[in-house]
């Protein structure tokens, strides 16, 4: 099956400034995705650019089949996008403005009252669906942006950080609300918050500094991470037999040891994937060494991800 | 042109549900009862609209006509409406076009209150028709190309303080200054700052003629206008 989103060396240049840099990436259709990035990593810019809203200053990419370019109009009646910010009128109801955007989208006249009916189903509008824009709060105005971006029934959905700014109980209804999108339709969002990311995604583009750092299931990426996690050994034995005696086991990359309170705290790197839990404490066992810790520090995505954010 | 005609019925609508279509709409009929009030009923007084559509209201146009399109891009920049609605599959003429033609009905709502001034005329007198058509379509070509250069101003800003300012300024020197540097200058300067000045333009529909070189200044003045502004809103895509 073709990609939904097809991208290829996409770079972004606000003045000398580069917001994104050589982005290559492609999304399958059905799938939910999250970009991933600390603030100011380009996500917005390369959403900004998918949508057809600013054109990248070198490298091409096709939405839906068409080429974001040079088809820019055709690609922009599959989509549907909700910004960061949330822009809508606030002079208008909200029934006024589905209307209003199913028209500029080009749905027609004989379908709008049903679209407006569905995504006013789907988004839960009901209790203000005949409100002005303006007396509504945060998390009602995020529903209606999200209600306006599926109106015309698009292939693929951009996102920009769409549950910022609402409470516990509205980001949990959204990522749910997100999560059921994925089965009709191609998701893109972004956001910074790594949970959200894994709560709600099956494919994740972490970007920092406008470069992609990683992409793959979030699982994937979390074994990965994982399998680099290093191991934590507090015994009481004589430092350099103990450095010499760990550093000779099979697939260990590091050894460090330090002396903490009587006990000697060490450090073991493995190398690649390996599990050396059982190695060590048979070797500890072996040796008679009196031990009072043996534990895995699980890297975890979070952790890699603030390795990335922090520029390591 | 798909979409055009939705965002001209929605900024049409915008002014009825916003306090500056209210505003201006208070002005303009206060402006235009006092000086109908003091000029055609007195007695002895000619039964026509030409104090009305006199030389001075391009000027009441030069106040109030950016105040009518302060908001209709600057809006859009400021709030980011403007992601949403160019994410839609509508291209930059048809947002121009929605616009102008927005502001320009709901300008000609205005016009079509003066329509009142003629029941009296038709009363106890006979009006000149002709007077009265040529009258009406100068205002009509005035405001289109006021709105133009307001439309203009608001694209090129975010902040509807500067979108006003610069089209005051703008229909300003286009209206009124142009006409004094006109009258004090000889030759060749003084034909060249006639001929674009809105006033001198506007000159031969006062005195109930339509003139096709008038009318063509007012047509390619507002279509220079709205061209540039598609190039100003396209420019964003290169910036």
């Amino acid at each position: 099956m073709a990609a939904m989103i097809e991208v290829q060396n996409l770079t972004k240049y606000y003045g000398s400034l580069r917001a994104i840099s050589e982005l290559s990436f492609s999304i399958a259709g059905g799938q939910v995705v999250g970009f991933l990035g600390p603030n100011g990593a380009g996500k917005s810019t390369t959403l900004r650019i998918l949508c057809g809203y600013q054109p990248a200053s070198s490298g091409s990419a096709r939405v839906a089949g068409f080429d974001v370019f040079n088809q820019s109009r055709q690609m922009r009646a599959h989509i549907g996008y909700l910004p960061e910010s949330t822009p809508l009128y606030p002079e208008m109801r909200v029934r006024e403005y589905l209307r209003f955007r199913a028209r500029l989208k080009g749905v027609s006249g004989a379908q709008i009252s049903r679209r407006i009916e569905q995504v006013n189903g789907q988004c839960w509008l009901a209790e203000f669906i005949n409100r002005p824009i303006g007396q509504l709060s945060k998390g009602m105005r995020q529903r209606v942006g999200l209600a306006d971006a599926l109106i015309n029934d698009p292939q693929v959905l951009f996102l920009d950080e769409p549950t910022i700014g609402l409470d516990p109980t509205q980001i949990r209804e959204t990522r749910h609300l997100i999560g059921s999108l994925g089965e009709k339709h191609t998701v893109v969002l972004s956001s910074h918050i790594l949970s959200e990311v894994e709560a709600t995604c099956n494919e994740v583009i972490i970007i920092a500094r406008g470069h992609k750092v990683a992409q793959g299931r979030p699982r994937e990426l979390g074994a990965q991470v994982a399998g680099q996690s290093s191991l934590i050994v507090e015994v009481q034995a004589p430092a350099a037999a103990l450095q010499a005696a760990v550093a000779a086991l099979d697939g260990v990359r590091q050894v460090q040891v330090h002396e903490n309170d009587g006990w000697l705290r060490v450090r073991v790197e493995p190398q690649g994937g390996n599990d050396l839990r059982q190695p060590l404490s048979r070797l500890i066992q072996q040796k008679g060494w009196p031990l009072r810790e043996l534990r895995r520090e699980v890297a975890s995505l979070e952790d890699y991800f603030v390795k990335i954010v922090a520029g390591q | 042109m798909g979409g055009a005609w939705t965002i001209t019925r929605k900024e049409l609508l915008g002014y009825f549900c916003s306090p500056i279509g209210y505003v201006v709409l208070v002005i303009f009929l206060g402006l235009n009862g006092y000086l109908f009030g003091m000029t055609n009923l007195e007695p002895g007084m000619e039964a026509s609209l030409r104090p009305l559509f006199g030389r001075f209201m391009p000027l009441v146009l030069l106040f109030i006509m950016p105040m009518l399109t302060m908001r209709l891009l600057s809006e859009e920049f400021r709030s980011g409406t403007i992601e949403t609605l160019m994410t839609a599959p509508i291209n930059d003429a048809a947002v121009i076009a929605g616009k102008f033609l927005g502001a320009l009905l709901y300008y000609m709502v205005l016009l079509a209150t003066t329509l009142f001034y003629l029941i009296p005329l038709v009363r106890h007198g006979t009006p000149d028709w002709g007077g009265v058509v040529a009258g009406y379509l100068g205002l009509v070509l005035v405001g289109a190309l006021y709105i133009a250069a307001g439309l203009l101003f608001s694209a090129c800003t975010s902040n509807q303080i500067i979108a006003v300012i610069c089209s005051f300024v703008f229909l300003a020197l286009l209206a009124v200054i142009t006409d004094w540097i006109a009258m004090n200058v000889e030759g060749t300067p003084r034909f060249l700052l006639q001929y674009i000045s809105v006033g001198y333009q506007y000159g031969d529909f006062v005195r109930g003629a339509i003139s096709l070189s008038s009318v063509a200044y007012f047509l390619t003045g507002t279509f220079f206008l709205l061209f540039v502004s598609v190039k100003v809103l396209e420019s964003r895509r290169w910036r």
